[in-house]
């Protein structure tokens, strides 16, 4: 194609800039004409000549993407498919369907959705139609598409990319365009089948791709709010109160405590009083003990979301996960649109990978602590009717997988092992040992194609037979099929196993179910 | 208007507020020229696509995938009159950006960043058109391309060969009726129009009219051609008995011999490669050319579902025992929902079994298994070995 003729001359600019300059010194020996005047000249040429444009010459370009983005080569798509056919294959388990959005919304659809973040919404540049951004998030979209289609009951899950234009001093390393992973119930159901079956999926997935321990933190949006007001918070203060506790997945209870009090005006009393709660972690007798707690009871609404958290383990266990799930009153979570349940999954191998402190935000920063979000969600049932024209409610519950938190973990488990990531599926290399067996070559392939085994050959009429031993090694392509002028006078086909380079003689007929049983082994 | 003045700014300070306070000013609607696609397009796009990248992988191909905006000044000067097409970013202070127009750009914009001279790759993804609604009504602005390019240097025609291959194991599996695929090339075509006395400059142009022959009789195409692009009335007749020709590998030989075609070197070049393309062709086997089944849009193979109440707590285990052993299957969220009730979801979803929980059941240690379509049941004793027939299809 021409235009790869066009990218690679450019990639040699560099060059010509340097035999402009070489030329422009040497001229600037010459009486009367000035280094200025040349570049002037020259300024004025390029100009001339991008006006030009078109088709004609080559082009002024940079060969980079766009900040904050990145291409996907074929390893890091192969272990990207292994993640997403665990990921699916579990919520398909569960009986979810999956739908698609656009990748730019109307502008006005985002607006006034996510607070103070809005300035990290990339807009699309007003070219006379309507006025459009990229997507942020797959939350605001599927509410969008609940209120459009008057839905109020689905399971659905989403795997899309999103895009946020974060500020590159602040977040280093983080990616502008990122993946993310959404699994959500919206409906009107009994209290907490929903919820219990989202951290069931979140177990099963975190299981199955085999990262390590985990532990999934477990807290109530009013069991917070309750005991913010048992602790002598003020109501207007909850919120922030509320993104104070966040931080103590960070930071120690010492920085927490100074914050609330030094910088949120909170009385240390108050302060005390959370501390003594926020440490406390459990399961279901957590639950209990807090119902019996002179204080906590004295909030319905604590009592509310401590009733649900026992109906909550007593659905996990019997979905048998609760190894791993802990009831921690530290949790907090950017708490904006969620009402009840909420929870959080971390990884507790220590720091193998960079940290992200909220599994929504994508990609990790290049900061390293010990701990590792790579799931999280909860209940927000004021988020549908937001978009409802007659304000319908449809509660739903729901989690996001930090998808490329797993992608760069997996990344780094592939580069460490010793094993090979095929990026390729090709089971069978079609060659040959001698000259002018091409043809011959092209007819068995058609023959494994039309089986649907899954082949290659080279692109040479007379290709050596090493070169396409060597191209089995870097491919890990387990097999050989080697055509040869006895072989097809005697109705074989030399079959070699490139692990072993054992080497046997297969009839023509039986070869593709040859091929197959041991490719099936495998 | 000092009225809507107030309202104005008030509106303002509204959306100023934003945040989850109020009801807000919303259309509710996709982008122009975009759409959701719901379960069932979702369902049917997977098919598709399994198929296709099926094929893709038996040919050994790898795949890439490319940021949905590029720098401006990537795509800019690569698709001439179709530049007014592309999407901008708006300036925000950063790089110029604009979203994708098509995949091969991106294509070779990696192949010379990474300073890769060979690969088989495909890419399936969504690019972005700001077509004129005037112009191609009923055309999306985000669709979906899937591209399959083969790039190194090779002997010739065999990677060509392997691309028309590949096109007709796809559109055959994909059962969308009969098919052809045409071919040419573009050195026939340029000797073509020599030969015929077209101007070298007209070149281009002349391509352009010949192309509307898939749409035009030829009669149309040819006062194109004379009326408008100032052909020559006998060039354009030359031209109109060689377009008329179809044929396969015979057809190239008799051009070869042709008197007036053989006189280009650029045609005699093209011409062999088409006979050598068709010699490939028939070693692949390919120089010759419903039952309305229910979409389902989820793929739960079990329902678990009860008889009477009070019976969620058994529900709940047997659906664990199912998950863990890799069953797809799905239970209602409901403490006490009703038989019928379950059984219609299953009727709906086209779910094809029902695992069915009663006191006697589980008194007896069995399950009753109801095969939706036939409405048969079958007790079964609940056991590990049960499960794990079902988690090999055994059942059906």
């Amino acid at each position: 194609m021409n235009m790869l003729g066009m990218f690679c001359i450019r990639a040699c600019s560099g060059l010509v800039g340097c035999r402009t300059a070489t030329r422009v010194r040497s001229l600037h020996s010459l009486p009367g004409i000035t280094v200025a005047q040349i570049d002037e000249e020259v300024a004025k040429l390029l100009q001339l000549k991008a006006q030009l444009g078109g088709d004609d010459g080559k082009h002024q370009f940079v060969l980079k993407t766009a900040k904050g983005t990145r291409d996907y080569n074929p390893k890091q798509m192969a272990i990207r498919e292994k993640v997403f056919n665990t990921i699916i294959g579990c919520f398909k388990r569960h009986g979810a369907e999956t739908i698609d959005t656009p990748v730019f919304e109307l502008k006005e659809t985002l607006t006034g959705k996510y607070g103070e973040d809005s300035k990290l919404i990339y807009d699309l540049k007003d070219q006379g139609g309507e006025l459009l951004s990229l997507r942020y998030d797959l939350t605001v979209p599927f509410a969008r598409y609940l209120a459009m289609n008057k839905i109020t009951n689905i399971k659905r899950y989403h795997i899309a990319k999103v895009y946020r234009r974060d500020n590159p001093a602040m977040t280093r390393g983080r990616y502008r365009e990122f993946y993310q992973c959404d699994f959500d119930i919206a409906g009107q159901y009994d209290a907490m089948i929903p919820d219990a079956e989202c951290l069931k999926i979140v177990h099963e997935i975190l299981s199955e791709l085999d990262l390590g321990d985990f532990r999934i933190k477990v807290n109530d949006r009013r069991i917070l709010d309750g005991m913010f007001a048992v602790c002598g918070v003020p109501d207007d203060k909850f919120r922030t109160i509320c993104s104070t506790v966040d931080k103590l997945d960070k930071l120690p209870w010492e920085e927490v405590k100074k914050e609330m009090v030094n910088e949120k005006g909170l009385s240390e009393e108050a302060a005390d009083q959370i501390g003594e709660y926020v440490s406390m972690q459990g399961g279901m007798d957590l639950a209990e003990r807090l119902l019996q707690d002179q204080k906590m009871s004295q909030s319905k609404q604590a009592c509310a979301g401590l009733s649900d958290i026992k109906l909550l383990f007593s659905y996990l266990q019997l979905f048998q996960v609760t190894d791993k799930v802990v009831f921690d009153l530290s949790l907090a979570r950017g708490l904006d649109y969620y009402t009840g349940i909420i929870y959080e999954a971390v990884l507790t191998q220590a720091g193998v990978a960079p940290v992200t402190t909220d599994a929504q935000n994508g990609a990790p920063s290049e900061e390293s602590v010990s701990v590792g979000s790579v799931a999280g969600g909860g209940r927000y049932d004021g988020l549908v009717g937001m978009f409802d024209p007659k304000g319908r409610k449809v509660p739903c519950v729901g989690v996001s997988i930090g998808i490329e938190r797993v992608f760069s973990i997996m990344e780094q488990k592939a580069e460490a092992s010793a094993e090979k990531v095929r990026t390729t599926e090709v089971q069978v290399m079609v060659a040959s040992a001698q000259k002018n067996l091409l043809e011959e070559k092209l007819k068995l392939i058609t023959e494994l194609w039309n089986a649907g085994i899954k082949a290659e050959v080279m692109y040479k009429k007379n290709p050596k037979l090493l070169s396409q031993l060597q191209h089995c090694e870097e491919s890990g392509i387990p097999l050989v099929a080697i055509l040869g002028e006895q072989e097809l006078k005697d109705g074989v086909v030399k079959l070699r196993v490139v692990a072993t380079r054992e080497e046997v003689d297969i009839s023509r007929a039986d070869l593709i179910g040859e091929i197959r049983r041991r490719t099936s082994e495998a | 208007m000092q009225i809507d003045e107030e309202v104005a700014k008030l509106l303002q300070l509204k959306a100023q507020l934003g945040g989850d306070d109020g009801k807000h000013q919303f259309v509710l609607k996709t982008a122009k020229g975009t759409r959701d696609y719901n379960p069932k397009q979702m369902a049917i796009r997977e098919k598709v696509f399994n198929t296709i990248i099926g094929c893709f992988k038996r040919h050994g191909a790898e795949t890439i995938d490319t940021p949905v905006f590029e720098l401006k000044e990537t795509l800019t000067g690569k698709y001439g009159e179709d530049s007014k097409l592309i999407y901008d970013l708006k300036d925000q202070g950063g790089e110029l950006l604009s979203l994708r127009y098509d995949l091969t750009v991106p294509f070779a914009r990696y192949l010379a960043m990474n300073k890769i001279t060979n690969i088989k790759r495909y890419h399936i993804a969504k690019v972005y058109r700001r077509d004129n609604p005037a112009m191609t009504r009923g055309r999306y602005r985000e669709f979906y391309q899937c591209d399959f390019d083969i790039a190194g240097q090779y002997d010739a025609m065999i990677p060509d060969a392997e691309c028309l291959k590949i096109v007709h194991e796809i559109l055959s599996e994909l059962d969308l009726g009969d098919f052809r695929i045409k071919v040419n090339d573009r050195r026939i075509l340029d000797g073509m129009f020599a030969v015929c006395g077209v101007p070298d400059d007209k070149f281009r142009t002349i391509c352009s009219t010949v192309d509307k022959l898939d749409k035009l009789p030829w009669e149309e195409v040819k006062k194109e051609m004379v009326n408008e692009k100032g052909l020559s009335e006998e060039a354009a007749d030359q031209i109109g008995e060689y377009v008329s020709m179809q044929g396969g590998m015979d057809l190239a030989e008799r051009l070869l011999q042709d008197q007036k075609m053989s006189q280009s070197k650029q045609a005699c070049a093209g011409l062999s490669d088409i006979k050598l393309l068709f010699s490939y062709l028939q070693l692949f086997q390919v120089t010759d050319k419903a039952s309305a089944e229910k979409v389902r849009t989820t793929e739960v193979q079990v329902m678990v579902a009860s008889a009477q109440k009070n019976l969620l707590e058994e529900k709940l285990k047997l659906i664990t025992e199912l998950w863990n052993a890799g069953i797809k299957a799905e239970v209602m969220y409901k403490k006490n929902p009703k038989l019928l009730s379950q059984l219609q979801h299953c009727e709906e979803s086209g779910i094809p079994l029902v695992a069915i929980l009663g006191e006697q059941e589980l008194k007896d240690g069995v399950v009753k298994l109801r095969v939706v379509a036939t409405r048969e049941e079958v007790q079964l004793i609940h056991n590990t070995h049960t499960v794990s027939l079902l988690a090999h299809g055994r059942m059906t």
